[in-house]
């Protein structure tokens, strides 16, 4: 009886509708009047779509730079903070970007960014480089959009690496400074292995955060210019509302879920999440 | 935490003795610091400028043409001739209506997930039932969907209830769980001691009444705790409210952000009134930040670390 609201809720809200995207994705429907049955037609069409392949390439681009960026600084930034600065105030000034709506962090950085007199590119002009169109130009509208969430995602990130640095037992780094082990040993043979169920985690919040990218893009450039940042939810976004093809919306929605069913798993197979080496 | 003090200060001299060892390591986190923080001051210092002298004075670290006009436009207490002498883009925000809508959308979401989750997370961990487990599994997995591929169908189910474009069909979703408000409170309740809910039900009391005499008021610090992250996460909530609530009387402020971007001419946006709405619209979430920051920092290691 406790649970009957949230069962509701559940079933409703995400098993129905899970049920039910599935069996659109073999429909041709435009919203208005009745699903019509197609069998894997719409498949066959994505399979054939070069905006699909592209969006699936351009968010696979936005995914790699996000990790490495965002795995990489993270780290740096929660082992700074294990060695000189453990204090409240600091991590909460870390975690200020995480707080702010993607739509607030999209237009404040499409100011800073701004090719006429964003103050980043006076910036870089001032230290010599030449003005970039960060939002304007092809090359650049998806490094910018990881360059952002990045920015807002790099001190939660921190975060949770650092809460995973606590829990390492202190011994082990008295024994291995007893031991001559350097700074360097010291982080590839203890620290490193012993973070890997938070690092796992960090990766897969990580990488299916961001397939998911939408607000961002949807703010700043929508997709462009030409298709240089229709990422893959953007995709979908537009086919299901803009173009009215709800169907091959959500078969592309049921892609794009498949993928990231077998990201996590492949991440949880091959990093032996759920394993700690403390154990 | 004042928004404008640069953060360098106070944290210059961790101890009494300068260690140079730790020189580098400060400079690298201050770094840090200053790009996590120091954007929000340029938001600040824009939206106290006036628009048209932005682009004369693009690196000037105080605000240029300091005046208010950005935050009058916003609030909708500009003139159209005033609006566009200052380099507005005169358009209607209509910022009221919207902050509003945000207000009811977030307190409504947040009040029944929070609610509702206490109440399944009670279940979860202090009643035995036949199929426990499964039952909770399936909440588990469903924090691995993503939002997308329930979206679409959903979008259809609120169509057809006739929700579109009602604050009933923006919170339906939200209102009754969220996997994350579950399987947080179930950790807490797990841990709690089983003595005093034994002695009670030994005096005859009822499920109800353990419920809201003794669990809910133990578990006070993890529920607000869990009131502010869901909170900010529904103040901050876009593409389902631009989906279900993307008609003017009840856009809440993200989508209704975006739409007053999309409305500033391409060639000169109205940057400071932009960035004066930005500002007012992260407001609750820093004012929240301000009074709770130690709660939400300390309650994110728990989140990652199960």
């Amino acid at each position: 009886m406790f649970i009957a609201p949230a069962l509701l809720g559940l079933g409703v809200f995400f098993l129905l509708p899970m049920l039910r995207g599935v069996y659109l994705s073999f429909t041709q429907y435009n919203i208005l009047g009745t699903p019509t049955w197609v069998g894997t037609a719409n498949y066959e069409a994505i399979a054939r779509d070069p905006l699909f392949w592209n969006a699936l390439a351009v968010t696979g681009q936005y995914v790699v730079i996000n990790i490495v960026l965002q795995t990489l600084l993270a780290l740096g930034i929660a082992l700074l903070m294990q060695r000189i600065a453990k204090s409240t105030f600091i991590r909460g000034m870390l975690l200020l970007p995480y707080l702010m709506a993607n739509v607030i962090a999209a237009l404040l950085w499409f100011w800073l960014l701004d090719y006429q007199i964003g103050i980043v590119n006076h910036l870089i002009e001032t230290f010599g480089g030449s003005r970039i169109a960060f939002f304007g130009s092809e090359e650049w509208a998806i490094p910018t959009q990881a360059l952002i969430n990045t920015w807002r995602h790099m001190g939660y990130t921190a975060l949770l690496i650092f809460a995973g640095l606590q829990v390492i037992p202190r011994q082990l780094y008295e024994a291995a400074s007893l031991d001559g082990s350097n700074a360097v040993q010291t982080f590839f043979r203890i620290t490193l292995p012993l973070l890997r169920p938070v690092l796992v985690l960090v990766l897969v919040v990580t990488v299916i955060g961001s397939f998911q990218v939408f607000d961002t893009v949807a703010v700043t450039t929508q997709g462009g210019p030409v298709n240089a940042s229709r990422v893959m939810q953007y995709y979908i976004f537009q086919k299901a509302f803009t173009e009215s093809q709800f169907g091959y919306g959500s078969a592309l929605a049921v892609i794009l879920f498949l993928i990231l069913v077998l990201v996590a798993f492949v991440q949880m197979k091959f990093l032996r999440g759920n394993e700690s080496d403390l154990g | 935490m004042p928004l404008t003090r640069s953060p360098h200060r106070s944290y210059d001299r961790p101890a009494k003795r300068i260690n140079w060892r730790d020189v580098v390591p400060w400079v690298l986190l201050l770094i840090a610091i200053a790009v996590s923080v120091l954007p929000f001051y340029w938001v600040l210092r824009t939206s106290l400028s006036m628009n048209s002298s932005l682009a004369a004075n693009a690196t000037s670290l105080l605000p240029v043409g300091f005046n208010f006009g950005a935050f009058e436009r916003v609030f909708g207490l500009q003139s159209t001739q005033e609006s566009i002498a200052q380099g507005g883009s005169g358009a209607d925000i209509n910022f009221w209506v919207y902050l509003r809508n945000s207000v009811v959308f977030a307190s409504i979401t947040t009040a029944g997930a929070v609610f509702f989750s206490a109440m399944a997370a009670y279940a979860f961990s202090r009643l035995r039932w036949k199929g426990r487990n499964v039952v909770f599994s399936a909440f588990l997995a469903t924090m691995m969907v993503p939002p997308i591929f329930t979206a679409l169908p959903n979008f259809l189910l609120i169509k057809d209830l006739g929700l579109l474009n009602t604050m009933l069909g923006m919170v339906l979703p939200f209102i009754f769980m969220t996997p994350f408000a579950v399987f947080f409170l179930r950790q807490f309740f797990m841990n709690m001691s089983r003595e005093v809910e034994e002695a009670a039900m030994l005096d005859g009391a009822k499920h109800f009444c353990i419920f809201f005499q003794i669990i809910l008021p133990n578990a006070a610090a993890p529920i607000a705790t869990l009131v502010l992250l869901t909170f900010i996460q529904q103040w901050n909530e876009y593409f389902w409210p631009l989906l279900v609530g993307n008609s003017a009387d009840v856009r809440v402020l993200t989508v209704g952000l975006g739409v007053f971007k999309s409305q500033s001419p391409q060639g000169a946006p109205d940057w400071s009134g932009l960035m004066a709405a930005t500002l007012i619209s992260a407001l609750p979430v820093l004012t929240l930040f301000m009074i709770f920051g130690k709660k939400i920092v300390n309650s994110i290691g728990f989140s990652g670390v199960k």
